[in-house]
């Protein structure tokens, strides 16, 4: 489909952590263990134009790893996903997938920008200088129209008081507000959020969850995993649950929220509502 | 008080050779700054080969005491063909050993700015190379700004060393004193005081940076 921003066809990603093999095992000829965990066994999901997709999943069922490879911050084993209609981090050679090269992919992530929970900014920078960077090192802008369209941004999440502001000198909830500015910043076609309340102290998740809101009313193509199941009700314009590296079911919030088809999906629900927040 | 003046007036003779110790010192710590940069990037670098290099270079280098590379590089190396006057052999010498302690600071350093900035800036659109030099190698080199500065000293004093290259720096210069006055006590008196005259401002400076470098973050 044309308008679809992401297209995730059949991922499947397993990862491989090889635990140290000693000098008298390779010695001996022994063949050491891997761990191999299935995280992703077979995904699809598409997002249009202007669509606001919330993934809900406890801990573990995969969510990170989805979004991660979506910007290639993971490779994958098998299966596609399109972003504008092109592979992210590869080509396709006769039907397989090859690693692009790097400056081909860092080209199409700016079309993707990310929220991480742990906020990610650049320490030796400040608020402005964390937005302004990657407008002067990447889209390659004047220092002085860096400097404005930074400004604007840091502005509109409600810092333009904080713009001197070294990480260590803003809340939780400003540093992630910033982070938001900075990847709003490069125009990306979608903004992906991981979790991107879940390291703030309770007072502060408003302020952000209020920022990511506007941002969606605005008309941003977002996919936003988060535990905030009032948020997730309010904003998504569909909701999608994962569980152990599958999507179990997937529609608009007010069904799922209502009529929950798949046991993980009222275990979830349930859970939210049991909770104090 | 006649020590004192006696002390006193060895000093001119001494000062002749500060110049020599400053471009000694700024000569290779330049080479090992570069040098111990290149060598953390390969230790920490994808290929296989150039880690096992830089590796070996580190090993080797850490596993040998200085005056041995100084006395082989200016003593050995014209056995195969490479003479190399006595100052450009002490500073590849010098900046050559500190290069393999500057690049294991470095080598720490970068691997203390986390793995979220780096993927924060590939998600911006950087370049892995360009994360690398943009946002992980500036936020290094302030961590590295006291362990640098530390090394700088002690290599300031380890130009002593070059003496038995031939290089006319403080203790060569004084050694030469010696075989004229017999004035042993007063000489190596004045040399001892003049590379504290050159380390103790050294020091005081890079705590100042220091201070400044931390102020920031
Ligand atoms: N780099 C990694 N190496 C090995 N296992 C990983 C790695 N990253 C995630 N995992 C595993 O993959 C599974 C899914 O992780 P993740 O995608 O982070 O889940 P979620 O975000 O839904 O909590 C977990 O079991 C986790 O331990
Ligand atoms: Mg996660």
């Amino acid at each position: 489909m044309a308008d679809n921003i992401i297209n995730v066809h059949e991922v499947h990603k397993t990862f491989v952590s090889e635990d140290k093999q000693s000098l008298w095992d390779r010695f001996r000829g022994r063949t050491h263990e891997a761990r191999r965990v299935e995280v992703l066994k077979g995904v699809n999901l598409q997002v249009t134009q202007s669509e606001t997709v919330v993934i809900l999943g406890s801990s573990g069922s995969g969510k990170s790893t989805l979004l991660r490879c979506i910007n290639k911050l993971e490779t994958i084993d098998s299966g596609r996903i399109y972003v504008h209609g092109h592979l992210v981090g590869y080509r396709e050679q006769n039907g397989e997938l090859v690693a692009e090269r790097a400056s081909i992919t860092a080209k199409k992530r700016t079309d993707v920008g990310m929220v991480f929970q742990h906020f990610n900014l650049f320490l030796n920078k400040t608020a402005l200088g964390n937005v302004m960077a990657p407008l002067r090192d990447v889209k390659k802008m004047s220092a002085a129209d860096a400097r404005t369209k930074a400004v604007h941004h840091l502005e509109m999440v409600g810092l333009g008081d904080k713009l001197d502001n070294y990480p260590t000198k803003l809340s939780g909830g400003q540093k992630q507000r910033v982070a938001i500015a900075r990847a709003l910043a490069m125009e990306p076609a979608v903004m992906l959020f991981d979790e991107p309340t879940s390291a703030l102290d309770p007072e502060l998740v408003g302020e952000v969850l209020a920022v990511i809101k506007r941002i969606a009313e605005e008309g941003t193509t977002m996919v936003i995993v988060t535990h905030e199941m009032q948020f997730a009700r309010e904003i998504a314009t569909r909701i999608v649950v994962m569980d152990q590296g599958l999507i179990v079911e997937e529609g608009p919030p007010e069904i799922i929220f209502t009529n929950p088809q798949h046991d993980k999906t009222r275990a979830l629900l349930s859970r939210s509502q049991t909770s104090p927040n | 008080m006649e020590f004192i003046t006696d002390t006193l007036a060895v000093f001119p003779a001494l000062f002749g050779a500060v110049p020599i110790v400053l471009q000694l010192a700024a000569g290779a710590m330049l080479l090992a700054l570069v040098l111990g940069l290149l060598t953390a990037l390969a230790r920490i670098s994808q290929s296989k080969v150039l880690r096992a290099v830089a590796v070996f270079f580190v090993e080797v280098i850490r596993g040998t005491p200085l005056l041995v590379q100084l006395v082989y590089i200016f003593f050995v190396l014209p056995s195969i063909g490479i003479a190399i006057d006595p100052v450009p052999a002490g500073i590849l010498g010098l900046g050559i050993n500190y290069a393999a302690y500057l690049s294991e600071v470095f080598r720490s350093a970068i691997l203390s700015v986390e793995a979220g900035q780096t993927e924060a800036a590939l998600s911006l659109g950087y370049t892995p190379t360009k994360a690398l030099w943009r946002v992980v190698i500036p936020q290094s080199f302030v961590v590295s700004l006291g362990p640098i500065g530390n090394y700088f000293i002690a290599m300031v004093k380890d130009t002593a060393l070059t003496s038995v290259i031939a290089v006319t720096e403080i203790l060569k210069t004084a050694n030469i004193l010696n075989s004229q006055t017999f004035q042993t006590t007063e000489i190596y008196t004045a040399a001892a005081i003049l590379y504290l005259m050159l380390s103790l401002p050294l020091a005081r400076i890079v705590v100042l940076m220091e201070r400044k470098a931390r102020s920031r973050g």
